[in-house]
């Protein structure tokens, strides 16, 4: 079956169908990570956006139950250059393209997606439209120039959980963390328990008072999709919890954090979607290899250098990478220090966390 | 760091004479090494006993001794030259084998020479089996599992703990009698009976087999502040018991989830470490079980070796150049990447096309050679093709072997269209599946051409499925082609040569000349696209004019 992908600015893509059928609306973004489709699909973050991978074989090792990294797919679109037909791996469950299907998730495979990143890479992040049903172009034209894009649109409550909901509990446990779900990886729950962490996972229209109420050991503000200052919430919630208790945010719930510090955020011409940026960590002067998906950024002229100090910092664009506070125990970085996918290097900062959990215990 | 200032004379060992297992991929990789340090102001010594190198051009290093890589005559040359360090990860294995030896004879401490990139003990570490082995253990990996025995019912115990199938290796032998493998007890008694007789000590390794597994291998970099990247990941087609010299190779990896990858890297960046090799880069082998996905550990090199270099065409990151750099004492994060200039080579290459190294062979100069391929390497060189499918890559990657052949074509039938094949075929068939030779690439494609089931070849092969469907892809398509030769579609045209047919490849197919079919394709708007390598699949502007061809648009 036939399917069509046209950007705002008239671009069009003609490809077949591997997914579901219907018609899907979001910003295109390219990812360069060559391994982990299944963690990209199923990562909330991409809420909002249509994701299309660099690398151009795609499906080869199917889906499998253990790999995904929420509950159901969130983004709007999949695109690929070639889908395989076969999933060989020794953990698959199921192929790729009936994945989809099941979950009424639009892919398209054919087209020339190098071509796709340079255009997004000279012209910005794009708001698109894919669709197996309309091939008129004017049609489509018009509906990809007037959906609603990302920014200033509210996109975490469409991905948090409707309720509050214990995600483990063990008995030798060392710390309660509350998790504050704007679109949480399961992969920085399993972290969590890794490290010996009970955790409640809390949704994010939750106020401070409610957060406090679990009494935790710490907070993790979890990463999420869209514009941190259209979530304010949250930011509203994060404010209330500064001095209060440990904070460890990630990728949006640094945003956040950052916007709840008196910081500001702007969009990226780009973002970074991928597997392989590099990150110093500034007082150490190491290189981790890190997993990246934000399209917002923190300002680092907008930060309050008196309370604030830069820990991280992207080598590749010199963006903000990670911050922490210099009285209080909150930190906070960018990328994802839980993978999934992409590499474990930075795995360590969940033993950071419970470093300054513990210290804040003591006391 | 900066580079250091404390040496400023560098001798450098060159890999010696092309032989089979060691060809020009040692003068490429020390070439470029020579360069990058003359240029970083230091005086390079050379010395290499093949003068048919690019690396002894005089322009290359500032000194160059034509004479033998032995320990004797490396010596002389550091008594004369007294340089401050010696480079010996560039050179292959006879260089690090030349470098041990002057270590043992105490050369090196006699005249003050350090050794830059990695050190005896790393060296030592990664070269000696059992030493690795023990650090491997030491760091948690995993290795195929192997006990030591001194009689015939040791081993018989040693087998019934590992189960089958074994290998067998003697220690000690006369004459070097290697290796064998048993699949069931009574083939291993009379095998393991032999191997301790043959042993001057009576003692035999049982080791588990893993031939037939899944086989990979990362390109991987350290540098001094221990920054670890991975520069490439491949996925060999031939399973375990090829040699990866005699193996089709892919990159990257196809057919692991990122989980499993993740492992791997975790796996490789520790036991890069655990070597010790401080700087540079180093090839780790991995087996999958491919119905388990139990991981073990094949082996390291300390150094930049075969795989280096093709890891450096495929994803456009000079790994030779940027180790000799980190033995200077630069770090990664030092380093722009020459292809993007801005960013720096402190990350791991991005690629959006696929790589397919394919090996050549010259079985018609050695008359009594077998064409069968096992655990040592018969390959005289090989050729390299970037694609924007496997499929692609794969046909480009056999044309330019120069063996005559356009593509995946067939090496048995000479009438594509003839339904009828006779059973002497079918065994031929089975049996090239069965037995890894030189030409099984061609006999799996005629074993889809003779529509054997997929699941029957890969049972004969135990390649991965993976692959082997693409070749049904490709032989597919040629079926098509051949159905539609009188009727010929735009898109069906544009298919296969996105499955990478050539022109040529398609006039015998369509009963055309090529200039026809080339005429009928430009009518038809299908075009060569030139695409760039550029290491961060199109993420940042690239400045280095590395294209491939591909049809793609």
């Amino acid at each position: 079956m036939q399917a069509f992908l046209v950007l705002e600015d008239g671009k069009i893509f003609k490809g077949r169908s591997f997914g579901a059928s219907g018609e899907a609306l979001g910003e295109v973004v390219f990812n360069t990570s060559m391994t982990g489709y299944q963690e990209i699909i199923t990562d909330p973050s991409y809420k909002g956006q249509i994701v299309m991978m660099t690398y151009p074989l795609i499906g080869n090792y199917g889906v499998n139950k253990e790999d995904a990294e929420s509950r159901r797919p969130f983004l709007e679109g999949f695109v690929v250059k070639e889908y395989s037909k076969i999933a060989s791996n020794w953990r698959k469950d199921q192929e790729l393209g009936e994945y989809l299907k099941e979950n009424n998730i639009l892919g398209i495979e054919g087209i020339d997606t190098r071509r796709l990143a340079l255009h997004i890479r000279e012209q910005g992040s794009m708001k698109a439209v894919l669709s197996t049903l309309d091939f008129d172009e004017n049609s489509l034209l018009e509906k990809a120039k007037t959906s609603r894009g990302l920014t200033g649109l509210d996109l975490v409550k469409e991905v948090t959980i409707p309720r509050k909901y214990v995600y483990t509990q063990i008995k030798d446990a060392k710390f309660k963390v509350v998790v504050l779900d704007c679109g949480v990886k399961y992969n920085i729950l399993r972290e969590l328990l890794r490290y010996k962490c009970n955790v409640t996972v809390l949704p994010a229209q939750a106020t401070s008072q409610e957060i406090l109420a679990v009494h935790p050991d710490g907070v993790l503000l979890s990463n999420g999709p869209g514009d941190p200052s259209a979530v304010e919430y949250v930011v509203k919630a994060v404010s209330g919890l500064i001095g209060r208790v440990p904070i460890f945010g990630i990728c949006l719930g640094h945003q956040m954090l950052g916007l709840a510090l008196g910081g500001a955020t702007y969009k990226l011409k780009v973002g970074h979607h991928g597997a392989n940026h590099p990150v110093k960590d500034l007082k150490t002067g190491k290189v981790y290899i890190t997993s990246q998906n934000h399209g917002f950024c923190v300002d680092i002229d907008s930060l309050p250098k008196k309370d604030i100090q830069l820990t991280h910092v992207n080598l590749n664009d010199g963006t903000l990478e990670g911050m922490r506070h210099k009285k209080l125990p909150i930190f906070s970085v960018q990328f994802h220090p839980e993978s999934a996918p992409g590499p474990q290097d930075a795995e360590y900062l969940f033993a950071e966390f419970t470093r300054l959990m513990r210290k804040s215990k003591k006391r | 760091m900066p580079k250091r200032t404390d040496i400023q004379k560098i001798l450098i060992i060159g890999s010696g004479p092309i032989v089979i297992g060691q060809a020009c991929e040692f003068d490429y990789s020390g070439t470029q090494a020579c360069k990058v340090l003359k240029q970083e102001g230091y005086k390079i010594i050379l010395v290499n006993s093949n003068p048919a190198t690019i690396m002894t051009d005089p322009e290359i290093a500032d000194k160059t001794y034509i004479e033998p890589i032995t320990v004797e005559m490396v010596e002389k040359i550091i008594a004369k030259e007294r340089p401050d360090a010696l480079l010996p990860t560039l050179g292959g294995q006879t260089a690090l084998n030349t470098t041990i030896g002057l270590e043992q004879k105490g050369v090196l401490k006699k005249y003050k020479v350090e050794t830059i990139g990695a050190d005896i003990q790393a060296i030592k570490k990664g070269e000696d089996r059992q030493l690795f082995k023990l650090a491997m253990k030491k760091i948690g990996l995993d290795l195929p599992k192997s006990d030591r025995a001194y009689n015939l019912e040791e081993a018989i115990a040693v087998s019934e703990k590992i189960g089958f199938p074994l290998i067998i290796r003697p220690s000690f032998t006369m004459g070097g009698a290697g290796g064998s493998i048993a699949y069931n007890i009574e083939e291993f008694k009379v095998l393991a009976k032999r191997g301790l007789e043959s042993s001057i000590i009576s003692e035999i390794l049982v080791e588990e087999s893993v031939i037939g597994w899944k086989e990979f291998e990362l390109e991987v970099m350290r540098d001094l502040k221990d920054n670890v990247v991975v520069i490439c990941t491949i996925e060999n087609f031939d399973p375990m018991g090829v040699h990866t010299g005699d193996s089709i190779t892919v990159a990257p990896i196809q057919t692991l989830t990122n989980r499993e990858y993740q492992l791997m890297r975790n796996a490789a960046i520790a036991c890069i470490r655990e070597i010790g090799v401080q700087t540079g880069g180093s090839n780790i082998q991995f087996a999958v079980h491919p119905e388990t996905g139990r991981m073990v550990i094949i082996e390291m090199n300390p150094r930049v070796s075969r795989s280096s270099a093709l890891s450096s065409k495929a994803t456009g990151f000079p790994i030779a150049k940027i180790a000799a750099k980190l033995a200077v004492g630069y770090s990664l994060d030092e380093i722009p990447n020459d292809i993007t200039r801005l960013t720096p080579a402190c990350f791991e290459p991005a690629i959006d096309y696929c790589v397919v190294k394919i090996p050549r062979f010259t079985f018609e100069k050695f008359a009594l050679a077998e064409n069968t391929l096992g655990i040592s390497m018969k390959s005289v060189g090989e050729a390299m093709a970037i694609g924007r499918t496997f499929k692609e890559a794969l046909q480009k990657g056999l044309r330019a072997l120069e063996i005559k052949k356009s593509g995946l074509e067939s090496i048995l039938f000479k009438d594509l269209e003839e339904g009828k094949i006779e059973n002497e075929i079918l065994d031929k068939i089975y049996r090239k599946l069965r037995q890894p030779n030189a030409e099984r690439i061609f006999y799996i494609g005629d074993a889809f051409r003779a529509k054997l089931d997929i699941g029957l070849i890969q049972d004969l092969t135990k390649i991965d499925r993976w692959f082997l469907h693409n070749i049904q892809e490709i032989i597919d398509c040629e079926r098509e082609l051949l159905k539609h030769k009188h009727n010929l579609s735009g898109e069906l045209l544009k298919k296969a040569k996105e499955y990478g047919f050539s022109d040529k490849q398609l006039a015998k197919l369509l009963s055309l000349s090529e200039t026809e079919v080339y005429n009928l394709r430009i009518s038809m708007n299908i075009v060569v696209d030139f695409k760039l390598v550029d290491t961060c699949a199109a993420e940042f502007k690239a400045h280095t004019p590395y294209f491939y061809s591909t049809y793609d648009q």
